[in-house]
């Protein structure tokens, strides 16, 4: 007894002090309230399935554990059953100094529902930890508590702190490397205060809006899209009351956070902590699903990694990222690349490649069969020559020999896949039928799921399989069993936003190009605003109108300055054309130009870099324009669609002419001869330049007279292809 | 017995979790841990070794699956179960000349009733001679603790003085326990006070105005510095910081609150100050049975520097740290990969890491291993509680220390056996296995 309680005061550290007077308590909501991975959570619950091969509420209470948690209830909704059999025969029912107790409901329909049942069994009696069943991190609460409590003292409205976490969202497809829509949130720089929070901004409007009031409270705002919500909030007590005092709030974000941000009257307040050197990330959908596993395997969550986690030395990390149980039969021809994790019992045949994935227990693969980017579960056979690419395979799946699966598949649980059957891209397949109603409200949707009727259709499943069978063998082939999932309308464009498979080329090229428009059209309509969130107060816009062209101007000088500066380390650094294409239009998102704007920079940068370069006569000025207008003539010509784009270059030119590099000015016509040879104007450009130009006064007509006998020549050419 | 489940599960689950670090701290808390377990073990009138033997190695088997890579763990429960079976082993011999005397006269007793005289006889023969000689590889190949036979033929064969045969095994096995706890507290000794040994030896190898290098932090180096520095000896030190995690820093930190002369180094600095430098010394995580070293990352970069410079590259390891496993795939298997947030921020590099725009596999690939392996031929010189010795030596050093703390070496060499066959799944630990059998 006297060890015990020696060791027991050595273990309480002395910043853990503080919690254990008050024993740290924790909400784990084992219910993710959606439906983004059906058909899987049909039949089990999403906490349930393993990550890494390990199921994911084991990473969230390893993790709850060590951060110094002594008391966690889990929610359990949707297969609570499962849930609480799972708990019941894992380690966590007998750790010392770690209790999980499990609150079931049949009815709870969001997390709303679930905290205001909690709050009923006034079971929290101090701060607590609110956290989702499928959250991995590793990050020490210690500091975090400490914020919290001691913003409470100061304040009693400050009653949750949010963890947060730097992580650049996609400038391509706005939405973060889990998956999720783009966040914005307005973040208070001294204080952390979180001032707002957009998660589901529209980019079709391209603006999101602050209340002014805001901006008169806090001395400095700034305005984050590269963070990440980690989706682990330190909350107060009060917390829970609100919610049952607010009825409505059914999300956690949506209806919560937002309600009180915008709700001046009880003043309560959010704040937030942002972890840099600790990980921590909600699996949502199937890209984070993929995220996180490549995460964990890179062992950015350690140490919550699967060798550690396993408990037994059973599991050991080889060179190039390979985790290997150590009874693995492995062919000798079998290549397994990196970043791989093989289970344990599984046997893999002859030349079989596998690569990124990871290859649950007792799963038996045969010869030449690839397998890349795939999660594949426990007991899951794999005939000869099978292909597996970015797909996810359920426990008990058959793969008959020759199927294919292409990118983003789900294959649910003990699916068959008939012999050199293709499963086409996207698909979801299940034994169950894919829900009738085809309701949009999703809380509706998910009620009719957690009431149980899922257990219900397993139930019925293993009744009915015959009948299923015969019905639907077609759809997967000779001996396939299995429902192919047709995709709701409207939401399969959305389909390879979330899957695991990485988005496809001519995807991101079109939504580039879209992009492109969108900022077009933004900028004919006069709102210079960029897509990734440029500030606008709500306030009248007549007074600021000036202020607004000023800014633009200004913004253009900064713009010109920039695109110069990376023509130039393109010239000195031999940067490839497309790369500084590539450059050019980052820099055009990021100053919320349009391609005319860069045309003519780019231009600019050109001639500027040929007056500079060394040279003794105007002949030699016209031989460095020519080599570097050769040279570059593609990174030009990728700005220049259409002939707006062309006269815009001629115009700047001859601005630069009566500007800045006046030698140009006797090589005028020359360098427009050279510009139209080499394809980069057309002459119906140079003929509306002269056009636009013939009205204008005397003074702008200085080039035109120049090069009139270019233009001159250039319409007699016209005109004779007319004749032709 | 649940207060010591509870305190194992903890400790596991602390070892498990890396909450525990250095390997001085795990070795203690290891041995104070395997104390109380003996002390909470309730010993049977027989075969009470076999039971200690038994209740530690199952405690020991957990312990070292929890971290494989903690090899004083390891070191620290073959330490104890050698501690067993010595205590054991003085205590039979002890007996065995009373038992002797008394097995005569059960002989003439048990003739008529019996029926096996012979076998009585033979056995405690058998007996005697299995206890005075080192143990036989069959008994050691099955585990069978050597006194683990002897109570059992003793008793059978002495059945009728049951009553004050138990009584002295009461005393026996409380003796035995005692004795064993005894010693697990000097063993617990030994390691706490390992710096001060190893840094008594500080005079005899640091001399007036010399240049050290070493890297990262240690513990033991940085008391060896200084117990030359008290010993008025005047000498610089270079500290390479020891990336990723810098421990270099807090060792020139605390060298200059001590009043040394410290440069603090980078790491890529290694080689070029190598040639102005007079010794190396550093620390080790474990000593293997060959001589190697597994040391913190970057080592190895400068052991090999000295080499080219024949500066001399000392290793300073108190005797918990001696391993008598061989490294096998040491790179690999006995390391850790830690996490690569230690090297790069996430934030920056999230990008590089968003696997959905690009070909869905990540082409970044951070490692970030814990330790080095530096091979026996790089090391001029090991110093540990027991002295200074050559790596060639190593072994001998195991056996010296064995000698040292229990004065008794005569089985040394399979005790290192038998601790390679007790690391489960260690591959050398089989081949030892198998070797022997052919021997």
């Amino acid at each position: 007894m006297g060890a015990q309680k020696k060791s027991a005061t050595a273990r309480v550290s002395e910043d853990q002090e503080e919690l254990a007077r008050n024993p740290l308590q924790a909400i784990l909501l084992a219910d993710s309230f959606a439906t983004t991975f059906r058909p899987i959570t049909l039949e089990r619950p999403k906490v349930l399935l393993p990550l890494v091969n390990i199921p994911m509420i084991d990473y969230t209470l390893a993790w709850l554990e060590s951060a110094g948690v002594e008391e966690v209830f889990v929610f359990c909704c949707a297969h609570s059953k499962q849930v609480i059999d799972y708990l019941e025969s894992s380690r966590w029912s007998s750790q010392p100094n770690f209790s999980v107790t499990t609150i079931e409901s049949h009815n709870s329909i969001s997390a709303g529902d679930a905290l205001r049942l909690i709050y009923e069994r006034n079971v929290i009696h101090g701060d607590f930890v609110l956290i989702s069943g499928d959250t991995v991190s590793n990050m020490s609460l210690t500091q975090v508590l400490q914020e919290h409590k001691e913003r409470r003292k100061k304040d009693a409205n400050a009653i949750m702190t949010m963890v947060v976490k730097k992580s650049k969202p996609s400038p391509i497809t706005q939405q973060s490397r889990l998956g999720t829509d783009e966040l914005f949130m307005a973040i208070n720089p001294v204080t952390k205060q979180l001032l707002c929070y957009e998660d589901k901004a529209e980019h079709s409007k391209g603006f999101i809006s602050l209340d002014k009031t805001l901006i008169a409270d806090n001395p400095s705002i700034i305005l984050h899209n590269d963070k990440q919500d980690c989706y682990i909030d330190v909350c107060s007590q009060e917390v829970l009351s609100l919610f049952t005092d607010n009825f409505d709030y059914q999300h956690l974000r949506r209806h919560f956070v937002k309600g009180l941000l915008v709700d001046d009257i009880m003043g309560y307040k959010i704040f937030t902590h942002e972890i840099h050197s600790s990980y921590a990330a909600r699996i949502d959908n199937f890209r984070s699903y993929d995220t996180i596993s490549k995460d964990i395997i890179q062992r950015w969550t350690y140490p919550f990694v699967p060798d550690i986690l396993c408990g037994s030395s059973a599991i050991k990390v080889e060179r190039q990222g390979t985790y290997r149980a150590s009874d693995v039969t492995l062919s000798r021809s079998a290549h397994i690349g990196s970043f791989t994790f093989i289970g344990q019992g599984t046997k893999i045949g002859n030349d079989t490649k596998i690569s990124h994935s990871v290859v649950g227990e007792g799963c038996t693969i045969g010869s030449n069969v690839t397998i890349e980017g795939s999660y594949i579960w426990n007991n899951v056979t794999i005939e000869d020559g099978c292909q597996l690419r970015h797909a996810i395979v359920c426990d008990g799946v058959i793969m008959k020999s020759g199927a294919v699966l292409q990118p983003g598949v789900i294959l649910s649980f003990k699916v068959v896949v008939g012999q050199q059957f293709v499963v086409p891209a996207y698909s979801k397949v299940s034994l169950l039928q894919q829900p009738t109603q085809q309701d949009s409200d999703e809380e509706l949707e998910y009620a009719d799921n957690t009431s149980g009727t899922g257990e219900l259709r397993s139930d019925k499943l293993n009744g009915d399989i015959a009948a299923d069978l015969s019905e639907t063998a077609y759809e997967l082939g000779t001996g396939g069993v299995g429902y192919i999932w047709s995709v709701f309308e409207g939401a399969q464009d959305e389909e390879w936003k979330h899957s695991v498979a990485p988005i496809p080329k001519d995807k991101l090229v079109k939504l580039m190009l879209d992009k492109d428009e969108d900022e077009e059209q933004l900028t004919q309509d006069g709102n210079v605003l960029s897509a990734s969130g440029e500030l606008k107060a709500d306030s009248d816009d007549n007074g600021s109108e000036d202020d607004d062209n000023a800014d633009s101007r200004d913004d253009y000088g900064f713009f010109e300055k920039e695109v110069e500066a990376t023509f130039l380390r393109a010239v000195h650094e031999n940067v490839k054309v497309d790369h500084a294409v590539l450059e050019v239009n980052a820099l055009r998102l990021s100053y919320n130009m349009a391609s005319v704007d860069c045309a003519g920079a780019i231009f600019y940068s050109m001639m500027k870099l040929a007056v500079e370069s060394p040279h003794h006569s105007a002949s030699e000025l016209h031989r460095n324009a020519a080599d570097i207008i050769t040279k570059w003539v593609k990174l030009l010509k990728s700005f220049l669609h259409d002939i707006d784009e062309e006269i815009e270059v001629i115009l700047k030119f001859e601005e630069m002419c009566l500007e800045s590099a006046k030698e140009f000015a006797a090589l005028f016509p020359q360098v427009l001869h050279l510009l139209y040879d080499k394809e980069i104007l057309q002459e119906d450009a140079i003929l509306r330049w002269a056009d636009e130009k013939e009205g204008a006064d005397e003074s702008d007509k200085v080039f035109l007279k120049s090069s009139e006998k270019f233009v001159q020549w250039l319409k007699e050419a016209e005109e004779e292809d007319e004749d032709d | 017995m649940p207060d010591t489940q509870a305190l194992v599960n903890d400790f596991i689950s602390k070892l498990k979790k890396r909450k525990i670090e250095g390997s001085q701290a795990t070795a203690k808390q290891t041995a104070e841990l395997l104390r109380s377990v003996i002390s909470q073990t309730r010993v049977p009138y027989t075969n009470q070794a076999a039971a200690l033997i038994q209740s530690v190695k199952a405690v020991g088997e957990r312990l070292i699956a929890a971290n494989p890579v903690e090899l004083a763990v390891g070191n620290v429960v073959r330490r104890v179960l050698h501690i067993i079976r010595e205590e054991d082993l003085s205590l039979t011999t002890a007996a065995m000349a009373g038992l002797n005397l008394s097995a005569v006269s059960d002989d003439e007793d048990d003739a008529d009733r019996d029926n096996q005289p012979v076998l009585s006889a033979a056995a405690i023969a058998a007996a005697s001679r299995s206890t005075l000689r080192p143990p036989s590889l069959q008994t050691l190949l099955e585990d069978v603790p050597d006194s683990a036979a002897i109570p059992h033929t003793s008793s059978s064969g002495g059945d009728s003085e049951g009553k004050s045969k138990s009584a002295d095994k009461s005393s026996r096995s409380r003796k035995l326990k005692h004795d064993v706890i005894e010693a697990v507290n000097e063993l617990i000794q030994d390691i706490s006070t390992c710096h001060e040994q190893i840094a008594e030896q500080a005079v005899e190898h640091i001399h007036q105005n010399e240049v050290i290098l070493t890297l990262g932090s240690s513990r033991t180096v940085l008391e060896f510095l200084c117990a030359a520095k008290e010993k008025k000896r005047s000498f610089r030190v270079f500290v390479s910081e020891g990336a990723p995690r810098y421990q270099g820093h807090l060792l020139a930190k605390e060298l200059v609150t001590r009043g040394l002369q410290t440069t603090l180094i980078t790491d890529s600095a290694v080689f070029a100050m190598i040639s102005r430098v007079n010794m190396v010394i550093v620390g080790a995580h474990a000593v293997m049975a060959n001589g190697g070293v597994i040391a913190p990352v970057g080592v190895n970069m400068v052991a090999l520097a000295a080499q080219k410079h024949a500066v001399p590259f000392v290793v300073l390891a108190g005797s918990h740290k001696l391993c008598p496993l061989y490294p096998h795939h040491p790179e690999v298997l006995l390391n850790e990969l830690r996490s690569p947030s230690e090297l790069l921020d996430f934030g920056e590099f999230s990008d590089c890491l968003d696997f959905g725009s690009g070909i869905g596999a990540p082409l970044l690939h951070v490692v970030n291993p814990t330790f080095d392996y530096v091979q026996p031929k790089l090391v001029s010189l090991f110093i540990t509680d027991t002295g200074g010795h050559n790596p060639s030596y190593i072994g001998e050093m195991y056996r010296l220390f064995v000698v040292s703390a229990r004065g008794e070496g005569m089985n040394f060499k399979s005790e290192i056996m038998r601790t390679n066959c007790i690391a489960e799944g260690n591959f050398f630990g089989k081949l030892e296995d198998r070797k022997s059998r052919f021997l």
